[in-house]
């Protein structure tokens, strides 16, 4: 039980990290580009995607083994 | 055409629904079927971050800048990943010290502190007042639209009496008094407050997504389409790409991260109202959820605006209100006014309660318990005053709000002033965070981070806000104070480029930061602050029950406790209050007089959830005798901690030393036993050495005297030998007590130049008898003269005779011979004493100088002397700086050795 | 007939004085200064009693008085150990050995005499 509250915490962690990474430069200039894909201006989809896929990863690291 | 007094009557009945609620989620706490004790109640509740300006201020900054709103929320959902080990521990730490707000928090964790829980709620106040100012002006600026159809606002301002967010003001007042004071004690759940917070972001959330969609999919022809139409225009697709500012973007996420811990409103909802840890769990990716769902249509939103009302003066904070009015959309338009209402009222609520609690508590009781002349402390309803604090700080606070929000008027965008706050509470990060992971930030150190931080934010930040409002010189921000240009508040030192808020995050920030971590290594923290910063920073580690309670020494009445806290507390409630712990505990509180620690500790930590943790501390003192620990005492009590923390990786070391203790106990047990068993050896080669010459001295004395007719020869012939074996005797003794002498050190040294030569020639003339008796030749090898060595005469004759008779008694028994050699080698001369004997085996060659020791089985053979001659010889020799050593190969001899050093003239 | 002693000690002033005792009560006697000397005198002198030393080098009283009570046609001889080393250990030692008596140095020479006499007359 311990070392798996442990390692919850610590992909908790690593998700903050690779968040932090995502949201910052350089990878947001990467995506700034003046361009349209389905109809959606791509920085957009970038944050949303990147933003959704963190809130996926987070929900599954907290309810995995979390049902008793 | 909507009415004016239909949107009066609705937002009144939606006011009154928020009554309803929360009466109805108090009534089912108070019997029993709480309605917020499930996880989603709880991150619903944390919604209360969204408000007006999310809800109208988004829009705005994505039709202004673009992209650049999201950092907001971005902050946030990063912070959620950490919530899990941060969060976590500040509600843990929060309800094992009954902690009441966010100035309780870190004034409690730096030795429950006054002053501290004083300058919190200070700069809380000071903080948040705008943030709640600008509700009220996103509530009256949503009045103005929806009522006059006002598309250009705040060209006229209202007359107070006409103005609606006045009386929303004191509507929500009425709200934040009848359920956020209703308990006395501030860390008890105001169930009904949250279950109607949950419900006011429930309504934002929908009514957002309404409009959301309706602009999206109603006005236009979805997503595809509003973006290929804005980005046929050249000025809009300037929003689809990032500014080049990722400095304020990264300072904006930094910024949004510090609020969602650190407003005293997201403090209230998520660690006073957090009512079971494990809520915390489902909120870490529900809220992030939450925050992404409202910021969906954001962009459309905005698009769409800034497409429908091309080249048109209007405000885009108004966008979503007025989107759905301009195509008679009168019903959505009346939801999404009340969207905007839920969103600023839950702010208003929960903020105005938080401060409140701080104000009374950490600001108001504190000085007044101090003000002996009021004598506050002896009177009995203190609970009462307490209330009354509290209700007319929220009227005064609100008031103060509403104030600002007509001085400031119009001259900022929703998102600005927020930021301002934001800015202000992200001055509690170093002492908080740093108080529950750093054990060495102390009470000065969190005083003069919080103030320079302080100062440094009011200066760049509300001050030149004052100065655009027209209330200071405009000089101030073009020119600087007094014309000096160093210290423009915008471009502090020269710092230019960088938006107001990195720029006044920056320097704050660093003299917050600085301050607080010089001052805490410099400073000598007090007794209490090393107590509460184990507490704080161990939480986990420590036993709940236990944690506490050990620290406290002193005497206090249990009676004298209970009268403390029912001035606070209803008397009966205490009684059970009590009477319950009493059984917990098994003892009986009628009868026992004295309080124990943990009783004491008990009684401070309900006190501190009606009146903070500084305040509790004040009142308990003052019916408790307290000594005061020792700065040792405390230090061992936190040794004791540590080492209970440090319990199984100690006992693993410990049980590892207590082997090699054991492997050491039985090395020295054997070593024991080996010199035990040489001893007895000695003394059993001792007695025999003794005993020996006594046999033939008392055989003798009985001969003599039994025979009184002896022949006179033979008379002579066994007195000789009478005389011999005494002497022999005497011998055995002498050396006995020489190497005693040696060992203990009490030998006394002779010491004289010596010819080492002479005393060769000497010692050979007196042994010359042995020589011949055993037949051995005798071959001396010595040079014609040496220098003196400095020695004892008569030892070195002693090592000598040894040496010789050694020899002699080893020797070949045929052919017997001995050699002596003096050798100079310039600094020594050496002495070499060689036979032609057996020799004796390597592995005895050092044994043989060990006393006691001596070649061979002693019980069977018979030792050729006593053991201790050669041990004797190297004492005396090592005494002189000199060596003696032996070397010999069996079978062939062996040769003894023997340096002195020659005798330095210098 | 007189009876027949072999005294047996390295110590050659405790044989001197045991060969004078000895001999003026009468007693024919030989000496001898080791175990080798002792067990080749035993074969040709075949003594009576044998006063033997314990410690000897070589071979030690121990060894010799085991010898002598390995070979059958020597079971009679009374043996009487001397040892200047009283420990208890090699009292039984000697005795397990089939020495009949043990006599601790320094002794009293009257005793000796009269245990010697008492073994020689059983």
């Amino acid at each position: 039980m311990e070392k798996q509250q442990r390692v919850r915490g610590q992909r908790l962690v690593a998700i903050f990290i690779v968040g932090c990474l995502l949201f910052n430069y350089p990878l947001l200039q990467l995506f700034s580009v003046n361009n349209i894909i389905g109809g959606i201006p791509v920085l957009y989809i970038y944050v949303f995607t990147a933003w959704l896929a963190l809130i996926i990863l987070m929900a599954l690291i907290i309810e995995r083994r979390d049902k008793k | 055409m909507l009415q004016g007094g239909v949107v009066l009557l609705v937002s009144f009945l939606y006011i009154g629904l928020l009554f309803a609620i929360a009466y109805y989620g108090d009534k089912r706490a108070d019997a029993g079927r709480s309605l917020i004790s499930n996880p989603y109640i709880y991150a619903l509740s944390l919604g209360v971050y969204c408000t007006a300006w999310t809800f109208y201020g988004s829009v705005g900054r994505a039709a202004r800048t673009g992209i650049d709103f999201l950092p907001i929320y971005l902050g946030p959902t990063l912070m959620a990943a950490l919530w899990w080990f941060v969060l976590r521990k500040m509600i843990r730490i929060s309800k094992l010290n009954r902690i009441t707000s966010i100035a309780d928090f870190i004034a409690s964790r730096y030795g429950k502190s006054s002053a501290l829980a004083g300058l919190v709620t200070v700069i809380a106040v000071v903080g948040i007042t705008p943030y709640i100012s600008l509700q009220l002006k996103a509530i009256s600026n949503s009045f103005e639209v929806i009522w006059h159809q006002s598309k250009i606002i705040g060209t006229a301002a209202p007359t107070i009496a006409s103005d609606t967010a006045f009386y929303i003001a004191l509507l929500l007042a009425a709200f934040a008094i009848l359920f956020g004071t209703r308990h006395l004690d501030a860390t008890e759940h105001h169930e009904g407050l949250v279950v109607a917070i949950a419900f006011e972001s429930v309504v934002k959330l929908l009514t957002f997504l309404a409009v959301g969609i309706f602009v999206t999919y109603g006005l236009y022809d979805g997503v595809t389409d509003l973006s290929s139409r804005a980005f046929a225009d050249p000025e809009l697709t300037a929003l689809f790409t990032a500014r080049d500012a990722y400095t304020d973007w990264a300072w904006f996420t930094f910024l949004s991260m510090m609020a969602i811990l650190f407003l005293p409103r997201q403090f209230h909802i998520a660690v006073v109202e957090n009512v079971n840890e494990q809520h915390l769990n489902k909120a870490i990716w529900l809220f992030p959820l939450y925050l992404l769902a409202i910021n969906l249509f954001v962009i459309p939103i905005a698009l769409g605006g800034l497409l429908h009302f091309p080249n048109e003066a209007v405000d885009p904070d108004t966008f979503v209100l007025l989107l759905p009015m301009a195509e008679g959309q009168e019903l959505l338009a009346l939801l999404v006014f009340l969207g905007g209402l839920s969103a600023a009222t839950s702010m208003v609520i929960v903020a105005t309660i938080a401060l409140t609690t701080m104000i009374s508590n950490d600001l108001i009781m504190p000085v007044l318990l101090r003000w002996q002349w009021l004598e506050l402390a002896k009177r009995d309803d203190l609970g009462g005053l307490i209330l009354t604090i509290r209700r007319l700080s929220i009227i005064i606070i609100l008031m103060l709000s509403y104030y600002y929000f007509r001085l400031i008027g119009n001259t900022q965008p929703l998102v600005s002033i927020g930021l301002v706050s934001f800015a202000a509470v992200a001055q509690f990060a170093p002492a908080i965070l740093g108080g529950i992971y750093w054990k060495g930030g102390s009470r000065l150190g969190a005083l003069v981070g919080l103030s320079l931080g302080f100062m440094v934010w009011g200066y760049t930040l509300p001050l030149p806000a004052l100065a655009e409002a027209n209330l200071l010189p405009a000089s101030f921000i073009t020119a600087g104070p007094f014309g000096i240009t160093l210290l423009k508040p915008y471009q502090l030192f020269g710092l230019q480029g960088v938006n107001p808020i990195s720029h006044a995050m920056l320097w704050s920030m660093m003299v917050n930061l600085g301050g607080y971590v010089i001052v805490s290594l410099l400073s000598q923290p007090r007794v209490l602050e090393h107590r509460q910063a184990t507490l704080f920073v161990d939480v986990f580690e420590l036993d709940s029950e236990n944690g506490t309670a050990k620290f406290w020494r002193g005497s206090a009445t249990i009676d004298s406790l209970r009268s403390l806290l029912s001035r606070f507390l209803d008397p009966k409630r205490v009684s059970d209050m009590f009477t319950d712990y009493a059984k917990a505990r098994g003892f009986d509180w009628t009868k026992d007089i004295i309080a124990d620690a943990d009783l004491v500790d008990f009684v401070e930590k309900q006190l501190a959830g009606v009146i903070g943790a500084a305040s509790a501390r004040v009142m308990v003192s003052s019916v408790v005798k307290e000594e005061s620990l020792s700065m040792e005492e405390v230090m061992d009590i936190l040794d004791e901690t540590s080492q209970v923390i440090a319990h199984s990786r100690e006992l693993e070391q410990k049980s590892e030393t207590l082997e090699a203790a054991s492997v050491e106990l039985r090395t020295a047990n054997e070593q024991l036993k080996e010199l035990d068993s040489m001893k007895d050896d000695f003394i059993s080669t001792v007695t025999h050495e003794l005993r020996t010459p006594l046999t033939s001295i008392r055989a003798f004395s009985e001969i003599l005297s039994d025979n009184p007719d002896l022949e006179i020869e033979q008379r002579s012939q066994f007195s000789a030998i009478i005389l011999k074996e005494s002497e022999r005797l005497t011998r055995l003794i002498n050396q006995v007590l020489d190497l005693s002498k040696i060992e203990s050190g009490q030998m006394e040294w002779i010491m004289s130049e010596v010819d080492l030569r002479a005393i060769i020639s000497e010692t050979v003339i007196s042994t010359d008898r042995l020589f011949q008796d055993q037949n051995i030749e005798l071959i001396l090898d010595l040079p014609g003269q040496v220098p003196p060595v400095m020695a004892d005469r008569d030892r070195i004759i002693q090592v000598l005779l040894n040496l010789i008779s050694n020899a002699i008694k080893f020797c070949a028994t045929e052919n017997g011979q001995v050699e002596i050699w003096l050798q100079n080698y310039g600094d020594i001369l050496q002495v070499d004493v060689i036979d032609n004997g057996t020799g004796i085996h390597p592995d005895d060659q050092e044994v043989i100088f060990e006393k006691f020791r001596q070649v061979g089985d002693t019980l069977t053979e018979k030792p050729q002397g006593t053991g201790l001659g050669l041990p004797i010889c190297r004492h005396i020799i090592d005494h002189f700086n000199g060596k003696l050593w032996v070397e010999s190969n069996p079978g062939s001899g062996s040769t003894f050795s023997f340096t002195l050093p020659i005798k330095n003239e210098v | 007939m007189a009876k027949k002693i072999l005294v047996v000690d390295d110590e050659v002033n405790i044989v001197v004085s045991l060969e004078f005792l000895v001999k003026r009560a009468g007693y024919e006697l030989r000496t001898a200064n080791n175990g080798e000397q002792a067990l080749a005198q035993v074969a040709q002198f075949e003594p009576d009693l044998i006063l033997l030393d314990v410690m000897m080098p070589k071979i030690s009283g121990f060894e010799v008085c085991r010898r002598i009570r390995m070979n059958s046609a020597w079971q009679h001889i009374k043996i009487i150990m001397l040892t200047a080393k009283g420990r208890e250990v090699e009292m039984t030692k000697g005795l397990d050995l089939g020495a009949d008596a043990y006599v601790i140095k320094p002794f009293s020479t009257k005793e000796l005499m009269a245990e010697i006499k008492k073994h020689l007359e059983d």
